[in-house]
């Protein structure tokens, strides 16, 4: 039984492996991608005018009132009928992009609005324009903030972007499925693809953790680790 | 003769949505029974329970909802364990709430000044009257903010048991396109709108509750 | 011409007037303290100057500059404006050589090691070079708002506006930053706001007393503590001195 299924694994690890590299390519392309939106959007509802503002709101409101299967659906199966036909994986990509980008959003305006109005009012002193301000003194200490969120949004995508399955993309979860359609060992093969993305968000937590800590500053970010679905 | 078929379709979302709202109902219950028991089981219970039930929140909040279904559904009648669709989507919905839930209530309960069951231990309650009539009802106050996230978190998670083929909203709106192929897009915007207006209604009432039962004084900040 | 002219400042937040009418003037290198009782616009006239609250009425120029105007560009004037803030704002993220050079590096665009090296020279003038790659968490009030004033003094400015600089510190760590403030004196000129009456005797050219958002009454030192004419000022004098005693100085 063992050796049956240690050959089982390794019989499966090359698709395995091949699934997990378009789930890290999915992770890593949307939360690049959903961090610049986030940033955009976070500027625009702290700094921009009404208008500004409100279309930022309701960006962020709508994709946050709406869950992330119906977004791809409608991107993957919707758009189409109107001429704009995307493959399952630029679709997952376009996606889970713009989901991340408002709830990146959301967070980066709350650790910018958290940076002490005296840090602006001491840069303009010094002759600073606002885009300067907020270049060299808000945002160096907003995303220094922002990293225990921005850790559990990361999180957060790794695990949603198995999601990417429904739409035909062959990532970790899809591969999953395949194999163990194949071999009719549902409960080994999802309890193999369960292990890889636990050590995967383990991994991941690690490593965020010291990158942040290479790059905390003393008195700045001590913000409390927040509930991965906190955001 | 698209706006009929639509019409036509209407009842048949009507249901995805009761399903959908049944789902959601069982497993925020599920969660929240569970998750109370485990928050206050990690932060009173001896060291190895409290030490399990960290491990079990650990690996479900560390796994995608749509494996922990696929195991549920698919894998778990390898070893007898016989679900329907629905009922394997309430348990794996309502599980890994339980664990984020957890998160919420030990917060809550960490955010409790230990003056206050020094408080209750000196007026002769022992520790699990303590922990029922001081400690669980602070908790819960608390822990409103965060439990109405998880609700409209866990509301639109149920769109993933269409992976696991429960007939619920998302689902109902394949059906139509499969019917009618070019009512696609209409169909699945009108289903973000009725997720919406779900997310907004809960969010609203929510957010009712919550001022209503604040504790003059006392809140726990909750990044939303 | 003056090198600061302010005239007629009037400045409301919502219905609440601050400043009812504000004119001085400042002369080159000249030290000015400003004091009064708490909530009487110091503070707002301050901000006035610099034009983190632009006033509603009047007008104010440095160096023949109308700050006031709407044409005029308020970053320009800014950096010849230094600011000392009551609770220091050091860009918490920089050390205190890098909170001190990013004026010079991104608003006077000075390359960055000659940047750096000026602001190591102002650090050592207010005593800090010890502290040159400390960051603002791990410096005292006192240090903090040492390196607050060289932040200002590295940008060469014509004025210093200090907006109750020891305010927020300890007692035991006034003596520090007074000592450097009055090193200043007669290299720069200082508009400060401050509730330190000794150093207010000893180190200003002349004293402007404040009431309810109006000047009530402006003199040297001498003639302010020892021959005022407005029964006002005789008042607030009377009860600083019933309060902190004449020793109370900065040293």
């Amino acid at each position: 039984m063992a050796t049956d299924f240690g050959q089982f694994f390794l019989h499966s690890l090359p698709n395995l492996m091949s699934g997990l590299g378009y789930t890290l390519f999915l992770t890593f392309i949307s939360i690049t991608a959903g961090f610049f939106l986030g940033i955009v959007l976070a500027l625009g509802r702290v700094y921009g005018n009404k208008i500004v503002n409100g279309f930022c709101v309701g960006y962020i409101e709508l994709i946050r009132g709406t869950p992330l299967l119906v977004q791809l659906f409608i991107i993957y199966f919707g758009l189409p009928s109107i001429g704009i036909i995307f493959s399952p994986i630029q679709a997952a990509l376009l996606g889970l992009s713009l989901n991340s980008g408002a709830y990146q959003a959301e967070y980066l305006r709350g650790s910018i609005q958290s940076v002490e109005s005296g840090q602006m009012n001491a840069a303009r002193s010094l002759g600073m324009n606002k885009f300067q301000s907020i270049q060299y003194v808000i945002l160096p200490q907003a995303l220094r903030i922002a990293i225990p969120a921005w850790s559990n949004e990361f999180i957060y995508l790794l695990q949603y972007s198995s999601i990417a399955y429904i739409i035909g993309v062959a990532e970790l979860t899809a591969e999953g499925k395949f194999i163990a359609a194949h071999t009719f060992r549902y409960l080994e093969v999802f309890a193999i693809i369960a292990i890889i993305y636990l050590v995967l968000t383990i991994v991941s937590t690690e490593i965020i953790d010291r990158i942040a800590k290479h790059l905390s500053i003393p008195g700045i970010g001590a913000a409390k680790r927040v509930s991965l679905r906190d955001i | 003769m698209a706006l009929e078929t639509l019409i036509e379709s209407l009842p048949s979302l009507f249901d995805g949505l009761v399903v959908t709202l049944l789902l959601t109902a069982f497993s925020i219950i599920l969660g929240t029974a569970l998750g109370v028991v485990l928050a206050t089981g990690r932060s009173y219970a001896s060291r190895p329970i409290a030490y399990l039930i960290l491990i079990y929140e650990k690996i479900l909040r560390g796994i995608p909802l749509l494996v922990l279904l696929f195991l549920i559904y698919f894998g778990l009648p390898q070893i007898g364990i016989n679900m329907d669709p629905f009922t394997a989507a309430v348990v794996g919905l309502g599980l890994r709430s339980s664990a984020y839930q957890a998160q919420i209530y030990r917060g809550a309960i960490n955010s409790i000044p230990e003056g206050q069951i020094h408080a209750a231990f000196s007026l002769g309650m022992n520790k699990l009257k303590a922990i029922r009539h001081v400690i669980i009802p602070q908790m819960l106050r608390l822990s409103i903010p965060g439990w109405s996230n998880e609700f409209t978190i866990l509301l639109k998670d149920t769109s993933l048991a269409f992976g696991i083929g429960v007939i619920e909203l998302m689902r109902q709106g394949r059906y139509i396109q499969v019917r009618d192929p070019d009512l696609i897009l209409i169909v699945f915007l009108l289903i973000a709108l009725i997720y919406f207006v779900m997310v907004f209604i809960a969010n609203k009432t929510l957010r009712y509750i919550e001022k209503k039962y604040q504790m003059a004084g006392y809140q726990m900040e909750v990044h939303r | 011409m003056s090198m600061l002219e302010v005239k007629d400042i009037y400045k409301s937040y919502g219905d609440v007037q601050i400043l009812k009418g504000v004119s001085f003037i400042m002369e080159k290198e000249e030290t000015k303290v400003i004091i009064g009782p708490s909530g009487t616009g110091k503070s707002t006239l301050l901000r006035c100057i610099n034009q983190l609250s632009p006033p509603d009425k009047g007008q104010i120029w440095l160096d023949g500059e109308e700050i006031t105007n709407r044409k005029t560009n308020i970053n320009k004037i800014r950096e010849k404006i230094g600011f000392v803030f009551q609770d220091f704002n050091l860009f918490n993220h920089l050390t205190a050589l890098r909170n001190v050079s990013i004026g010079l590096e991104k608003v006077k665009k000075i390359e960055k090691d000659a940047a750096r090296k000026r602001a190591m020279q102002e650090l050592t003038r207010v005593g800090l070079e010890a502290q040159v790659s400390q960051y603002p968490a791990q410096l005292s009030g006192g240090q903090k708002q040492r390196v607050g004033i060289a932040r200002a003094l590295a940008m060469d400015p014509d004025v210093i506006l200090f907006d109750e600089p020891t305010s927020a510190l300890d007692p035991e760590l006034i003596g520090d930053v007074l000592d450097v403030m009055k090193s200043l004196c007669g290299k720069v000129a200082m508009l400060i706001v401050t509730h330190e009456m000794g150093f207010a005797r000893n180190v200003a050219n002349e004293i402007i007393f404040m009431e309810g958002g109006v000047i009530v009454e402006q003199g040297s030192p001498k003639e302010m503590f020892t021959n005022a004419k407005m029964k006002r000022t005789q008042e607030f004098l009377g009860r600083i001195g019933a309060l902190y005693g004449e020793e109370e100085t900065g040293g």
